[in-house]
């Protein structure tokens, strides 16, 4: 089996910086207080994933989800330790990130895709699929800033799904989006999945982390707090608990339905 | 490409730090991505902007046009042969200078969503900034060309080609390599944005293009250590050696004998420049390429903490 991800004992501090003055700054030196505080993002986080794996990657808010795919992205360097990927490497860490207010759906798309690694014949011969699957009709050729937010995430998920890619990141993809888009992105995800991409998922829903993944990685305050099967892993968090779930029947409806259709 | 193909023959692909996108080299091979950039950024500049483009334009004319009253009409005039062609000429290095360094330094801060959320060389955004400024400077060098043409007498030699096409060189080098440098800094440091503007608005007149070179050496006959501090100054040097070849070329015989001598002006070639102007142009173009390295160090040395600085 190849090694898709590799990290190693992976660090990262964060340093509280406030946009003080100059002044401000002398202030606190004279008072003796603390001008510098920093705190860590990630603490020595260690996992290795196999190629075709489907990761869940679970935890609370702050735990340290997001900043660790910023790190298998390559968008962040760690602090300490190390992290290494094989093949390209595609997902989106915040729905429709890095377009363009002013520009048209179609030419983010453009630059998106070029952004995430694809050439200009790629893009072009995907473009039909992306704009099929983004599902704007008429307003590809109007500023997104115009769209709603579904319909910039609907944009952002389908440029980056659409990348030939071997390691797949999405980060709470179906935060945003209505019933059709979330059935229709997990649907996408099984697709990619099923071809031997690495998947790295993200997300607060039990029944589609269930659904999704073969493992589960679950943040505690930066540390990995857990490491294995899906089922155990959602217990661990106590995500199993349905009663307490405020979204429990959202879930259930979006389970009973992609159960109905996949 | 590549990696589409062997795809499904991963156990061939080597792991790579994902962070680890080259710097400028990274740049240049990602040319398409570049590309867009540059283009993305000629059209969202004037977006809805009913004159779009042309505002590049009438800042610098107007700029000219105020230089040229107070210093070819009311300061010296008769002075310098051409004066209009010997200003605009340094103008247009000038302005491919201030502007590179002025919105690369600007470049990462504005592009602040996709630095913090995409993969990318960080570099791109300097490169792109300097490359539209670049783009620019073509419609200002046909305007210049079309002025030369226009005195009748311009009889433009190899050798000043050459010289202009030097000066380009140091330009484009050290503003590439200021806006690379510098763009990084201002994420750490913010107040820099207005500094490198005042620092931008001081070079103008740090260079002899409302006033000959000749002035400067005359000035300070008796130091001639401020005229060689003047001259260690690269964009003075750039601009030297743009009027060498594209305002000196222009000047005839009658318009020669015409000048004033108040501001030191000369007739012939040589009496007009410093001495080893083309060694001065050289070294100059390697100090340049130098910065552009050392600017990249600096760049990479700070690049880590871009993305987690750009929150704050």
């Amino acid at each position: 089996m190849t090694t898709s991800i590799e990290v190693q004992g992976v660090s990262k501090e964060f340093s509280r910086h406030y946009q003080r003055t100059l002044k401000q700054v002398t202030v606190a030196k004279l008072r003796r207080q603390e001008t510098k505080k920093t705190f860590w993002a990630l603490r020595d986080v260690t996992f290795t994933v196999d190629q075709g794996e489907a990761i869940g990657l679970m935890g609370l808010n702050g735990s340290g989800k997001s900043t660790l795919l910023k790190h298998i992205m390559g968008v962040m360097r760690p602090t300490e330790g190390s992290v290494r990927t094989r093949g390209r490497v595609s997902g989106l860490i915040a729905t429709g990130a890095g377009f363009h207010p002013q520009m048209t759906g179609r030419e983010n798309i453009y630059m998106n895709a070029a952004i995430l690694g694809m050439s200009e014949e790629e893009t072009n011969a995907k473009f039909d699929d992306i704009a099929g699957f983004a599902d704007v009709g008429e307003a590809m050729d109007t500023p997104v800033g115009n769209y709603s937010s579904g319909m910039f995430a609907r944009l952002g998920f389908s440029v980056a799904v659409h990348v030939d890619c071997d390691v797949f990141i999405a980060d709470e993809v179906l935060a945003v989006g209505d019933q059709p888009f979330k059935k229709k992105c997990i649907k996408k995800m099984e697709e990619v999945r099923d071809s031997g991409v690495t998947l790295f998922y993200v997300s607060h829903a039990a029944a589609s982390v269930r659904r999704m993944c073969t493992r589960v990685i679950v943040l505690e305050k930066g540390v990995v707090g857990f490491d294995g099967d899906v089922d155990e892993g959602i217990k661990f968090l106590h995500y199993d608990d349905d009663n307490d779930e405020p979204d429990a029947e959202d879930e259930e409806t979006t389970d009973g339905e992609l159960g109905s259709e996949v | 490409m590549t990696e589409a193909a062997t795809r499904h023959d991963l156990a061939n692909v080597p792991m790579v730090d994902p962070a680890d996108k080259g710097g400028l080299l990274g740049v240049f091979r990602r040319r398409y991505l570049l590309r867009l950039m540059v283009r993305r950024e000629l059209r969202a500049r004037y977006i809805g902007s009913k004159m779009g483009l042309l505002w590049s334009y009438i800042n610098p004319f107007s700029r000219f046009l105020t230089f040229y009253f107070v210093f070819g009409i009311i300061i010296g005039r008769g002075q310098v042969p051409h004066f209009a062609i010997h200003l605009f000429a340094g103008m247009v290095l000038v302005n491919l200078f201030t502007e590179s360094f002025n919105a690369g330094t600007r470049s990462i801060m504005q592009n602040k969503a996709v630095v913090q959320k995409m993969p990318l060389p960080r570099e791109i955004f300097p490169i792109a900034s300097t490359l539209v400024t670049l783009y620019h400077t073509g419609p200002q060098m046909v305007i210049l060309l079309g002025a030369c043409l226009v005195t009748g007498s311009f009889e433009p030699d190899p050798v000043g080609l050459l010289a202009a096409l030097l000066g380009f060189g140091i330009v484009i080098l050290l503003g590439t390599g200021m806006g690379l440098m510098f763009s990084a800094v201002n994420v750490m440091f913010r107040d820099l944005t207005r500094a490198v503007r005042i620092f931008t608005q001081m070079v103008p007149f740090s260079v002899p293009m409302m006033y000959p070179y000749t002035l400067v050496q005359d000035r300070f006959s008796e130091i001639p250590g401020i005229t060689h501090l003047y001259l260690a100054n690269p964009i003075a040097e750039a601009v030297l050696l743009i009027q060498r070849g594209f305002w000196i070329t222009t000047v005839s015989d009658k318009d020669a004998a015409d000048a004033g001598a108040q501001w030191g002006f000369q007739p012939g070639l040589h009496a007009n420049f410093p001495d080893d102007l083309y060694v001065r142009g050289l070294i100059m173009l390697g100090i340049s390429a130098a910065f552009l390295v050392l600017a990249q160090w600096v760049f990479s040395r700070l690049d880590d903490r871009i993305p987690e600085r750009l929150v704050a």
